[in-house]
């Protein structure tokens, strides 16, 4: 008898948990979860009508988020903005001293560009570093521990493609990961599932930067048992892939009890406008 | 007597706190992350709003309403499109189901009630991306966040219950 009104319980429990439709409910919770696993199965179209209208749904999505996020967006940067303010004589002094030092560099490269190009004349070396690029402004930066990515107001509208290299100024920032017709993600390097070929100079080694979540560092993965990394060698993106252009500087390692990091050079707290690399 | 402006905004504000935070959060993506240590500290700020109102208040988030959340959230977070919704909706089911159960309401055993509802739906969500889609996810720290977002519940419990009883006052006075 006890066991009988027990197991009553339990269906009515079950019935109001998950069939029975609430005061202001228009739908109950089982019909709601089938149109959550349909539309889930709708993830497998990735070409056609679907993929169309799930292009204009994330668009629709990104300006609705950019537009909630404005606000936040606003205090965050008049923050930054208030520090770069206080942090400035500081600044100016290191600088100062700084601005010597790359005159004296920059003729230096002016040399080397002139010798380099009149080398590459003589080989019929094509130019490997690409000055055509896409300017995008960044609409909303996603950062959390599961995903560093950023979204950007240019979609295959405007001739974005899939894989391609972003950057800030030189500096390598991630690859673009998904196009929508006027919106596209990028993939920072710093996120947990970025992957990207380098190579480390002086020395030409070749290694995969690794991101861990952290904007500041990433890991270097499968580097070669003996080698000669010294702290401060500069890491370039190796284009092995074939996607990314070769030779755009991600950043300088560092060494910390034995274990080698990659400082980026970009700081992807206070991007806001990146280009895409055509 | 009519209410003044400030007071019927703050009303309105307060009776559709969830809502407004469910959708600013899956918007936005905000979570309250840091790093220490080297080692990043997340919860899942949208489980423990879901499971405290459904289980105090339904109809004040509304199954429709969080369905949508959790469409946002995954174009936001970029996981396939009906993952979170499916995840919410689970939610929604244990929290119904113990509501259901449940005579006089307990902020433990709500808790232990809650780490099983959001190691099951962890799971599932591991199982669904990594087997169906095969996307790469680290399960330690989804576990990880899983067991922050359990310790934190309580704190967030006693926040949110101080809203409602606000509510529940200004309905009472209506």
């Amino acid at each position: 008898m006890a066991a009988e009104s027990g197991r009553d319980d339990f269906i009515i429990a079950i019935r109001s948990a998950f069939l029975k439709k609430g005061t202001r409910q228009n739908f109950s919770l089982f019909t709601l979860l089938i149109i959550s696993i349909l539309v889930l199965s709708l993830e497998y179209f990735k070409s056609g009508p679907i993929n169309k209208f799930r292009s204009i749904t994330k668009d629709l999505i990104f300006k609705g988020s950019f537009l909630v996020s404005a606000p936040f967006v606003y205090v965050k940067d008049q923050y930054y903005l208030l520090q770069d303010h206080l942090n400035m004589y500081e600044e100016f002094q290191i600088l100062r001293v700084k601005n010597f030092e790359v005159e004296k560099i920059k003729n230096e490269i002016d040399f080397y560009k002139s010798e380099n190009i009149r080398l590459k004349k003589l080989i019929d070396e094509r130019n490997i570093y690409s000055e055509d690029y896409l300017l995008a402004k960044v609409l909303l930066d996603q950062q959390s521990p599961f995903l560093k990515s950023m979204i950007i107001n240019k979609g295959y509208k405007h001739g974005i493609k899939l894989g391609v290299a972003v950057k800030d100024q030189s500096y390598f920032v991630g690859k673009i990961i998904n196009v929508n017709l006027l919106t596209s993600r990028i993939l920072l390097a710093s996120d947990l599932n970025s992957k990207i070929p380098v190579v480390i100079e002086p020395g030409g080694v070749n290694a995969i930067l690794s991101g861990n979540g952290n904007n500041s560092f990433a890991d270097l993965e499968f580097l070669p048992k003996m080698n000669e990394i010294k702290e401060g060698s500069i890491v370039y993106t190796s284009g092995v892939d074939g996607i990314i252009s070769p030779a755009i500087p991600v950043g300088k390692v560092k060494i910390d009890d034995g274990i080698r990091y990659v400082d980026f050079f970009v700081n992807y707290s206070q991007l806001k406008f990146i280009r895409v690399n055509n | 007597m009519a209410l003044s402006f400030p007071k019927k905004a703050y009303k309105t504000f307060i009776h559709s706190f969830p809502i407004l935070l469910l959708f600013f959060i899956a918007f936005t993506g905000f979570d309250l992350s840091f790093f220490l240590f080297n080692i990043s500290f997340s919860f899942n700020f949208i489980y423990i709003l879901i499971f405290f109102w459904i289980l105090k208040k339904p109809e004040r988030l509304g199954y429709g309403l969080v369905f949508c959340a959790g469409i946002i959230n995954d174009v936001v977070q970029n996981f396939p499109i009906g993952i979170s919704s499916i995840n919410y909706m689970l939610l929604c089911t244990f929290a119904l189901f113990i509501r259901a159960r449940t005579l006089l309401p307990n902020l433990l055993y709500d808790w232990g009630f809650f780490i099983i509802a959001i190691l099951i739906i962890s799971s599932l969500h591991y199982t669904i991306l990594t087997i169906v889609f095969d996307m790469p996810i680290r399960y330690g720290t989804l576990m990880f966040s899983s067991i922050l977002t359990f310790l934190v519940y309580p704190l967030f419990s006693k926040i949110f219950n101080q809203i409602y009883l606000i509510d529940l006052r200004q309905e009472n006075a209506k």
